[in-house]
């Protein structure tokens, strides 16, 4: 976390070329109004007690330490594990806790399996609700207006530039998150992955398969992105 | 208020009830959101939201969470099942 | 008549922009005070939802996410007197000062 209070107090005052004398300052001359104007917040917040920097260093950790993964590791077992799976389904929450994962952050989420005949797909028509506390921070295109309004009405054009095209006799279920409950689609198991350990099979599970607006990788695919 | 525009005088069913949740509305302004409130999972054909504007297929649906006082029995008024 | 803010089904054409821009640092900084303030307790989500809904459409439809989060973090702090408008201007004025920088 970067702290331009402390850092401003060190400086010398200098008029010649800030970029070349002093990076931190020219990186500071590209922060727009509203960003200098969080950082106002922020420090007159800590100074009057209301929040302290652990408190705002805690919530930077707290998205830091979230991603995809999570939700990767609760479909790779979902896809081994038929019990586990139903478990997912059922309850979801107690699910995330027997995989170390936490929840808590959630009031509540709905795990959404896609099967043969039916493919799912999560939006917020009304602001960008997501399940951040497993998946972390959503997509720029996610909170797009274009998105919020497009993704009910023609689901399928959307996946369509995403490169997803569903077989014609798979229906399409939109999920509106309008209310406190978060969505998690739990994609299909690709063929040709028999025999794919858990953890490879977590690889092949993305962000945008666990939205809805793609499938989740196929083997030789992932096989070439894996570093 | 959360109730989107789209699905308000539609027709749907409940697929899933979630739960009583403290009342946003209440929230919103920072009240206690009591009494809670039921939150239902309501479903759509899209072909009922949005007509002939809908080029995708017949089978598809559409789900929104909404908060009882949004909902109205389908066989009541007109038939109108929500807003 | 939906409020500007109750987008689905918006006649649009637009395509979906699919680049990700890596979080700049007081994009960062805008989520985590107010998740901060959530977590105090001091600010809900509904709250929050509220003031997004409550900006005027103008301003909604061209300020970035984060800075309507900005925005609207700034109305809840105002309207619940924990900050005024005028200390939050002076202590921009103040940081710009301090940076060297207009």
């Amino acid at each position: 976390m970067s702290t331009e209070h402390d850092h401003a107090h060190d400086q010398h005052g200098h008029t010649h070329d800030v970029a070349q004398h002093d990076p931190e300052a020219a990186e500071r001359n590209k922060v727009p109004f509203y960003g200098k104007r969080i950082y106002a917040i922020r420090d007159l917040l800590i100074e009057k007690g209301v929040l302290s920097r652990d408190d705002v260093q805690r919530q930077i950790d707290y998205m830091d330490a979230r991603s995809p993964a999570n939700g990767a590791r609760l479909v790779a077992r979902a896809w081994v594990d038929p019990a586990f799976k139903q478990r997912l389904l059922s309850n979801p929450k107690s699910a995330c806790a027997e995989l170390g994962i936490d929840a808590s952050g959630l009031v509540e989420f709905v795990v959404l399996e896609n099967t043969e005949k039916v493919h799912n797909l999560v939006v917020c028509t009304l602001c960008s609700c997501y399940p951040r506390p497993i998946l972390g921070r959503p997509p720029d295109w996610y909170k797009s207006f274009a998105y919020r309004s497009r993704a009910v009405v023609e689901p399928r054009a959307v996946m369509r530039e995403f490169g997803t095209e569903l077989a014609a006799d798979v229906a399409v279920r939109v999920f509106d998150s309008s209310a406190d409950m978060r969505y998690l689609v739990l994609p299909r198991r690709p063929a040709a992955t028999d025999g794919m350990s858990e953890e490879e099979l977590a690889t092949l599970v993305t962000r945008d398969s666990m939205i809805g607006v793609t499938l989740a990788r196929e083997p030789a695919r992932a096989a070439a992105v894996v570093r | 208020m959360r109730t989107p525009t789209y699905v308000r005088g539609k027709q749907g069913w409940v697929e899933r009830v979630h739960g009583e949740f403290r009342n946003p509305e209440s929230l919103a302004y920072g009240g206690d959101g009591l009494p809670r409130k039921a939150l239902y999972m309501v479903g759509f054909r899209q072909s009922d939201l949005w007509h002939a504007r809908y080029r995708e297929s017949s089978g598809d649906t559409l789900y929104v969470d909404i908060y009882e006082g949004w909902l109205v029995p389908a066989d009541s008024a007109e038939g109108t099942g929500s807003g | 008549m939906a409020r500007t803010h109750d987008m689905g089904g918006r006649p649009t054409e637009e395509p979906l922009n699919l680049h990700e821009h890596a979080l700049a640092d007081w994009e960062v900084a805008a989520d985590a005070v107010a998740q901060a303030l959530g977590a105090r307790g001091i600010r809900s989500t509904d709250e929050s939802r509220r003031a997004m809904e409550d900006m005027p459409a103008q301003d909604y439809l061209t300020l970035g996410y984060y800075e309507r989060w900005v925005r609207g973090t700034e109305q809840l702090l105002v309207e619940k007197g924990i900050l005024a408008t005028e200390e939050i201007d002076r202590k921009m004025a103040e940081l710009e000062e301090t940076w060297g920088v207009s």
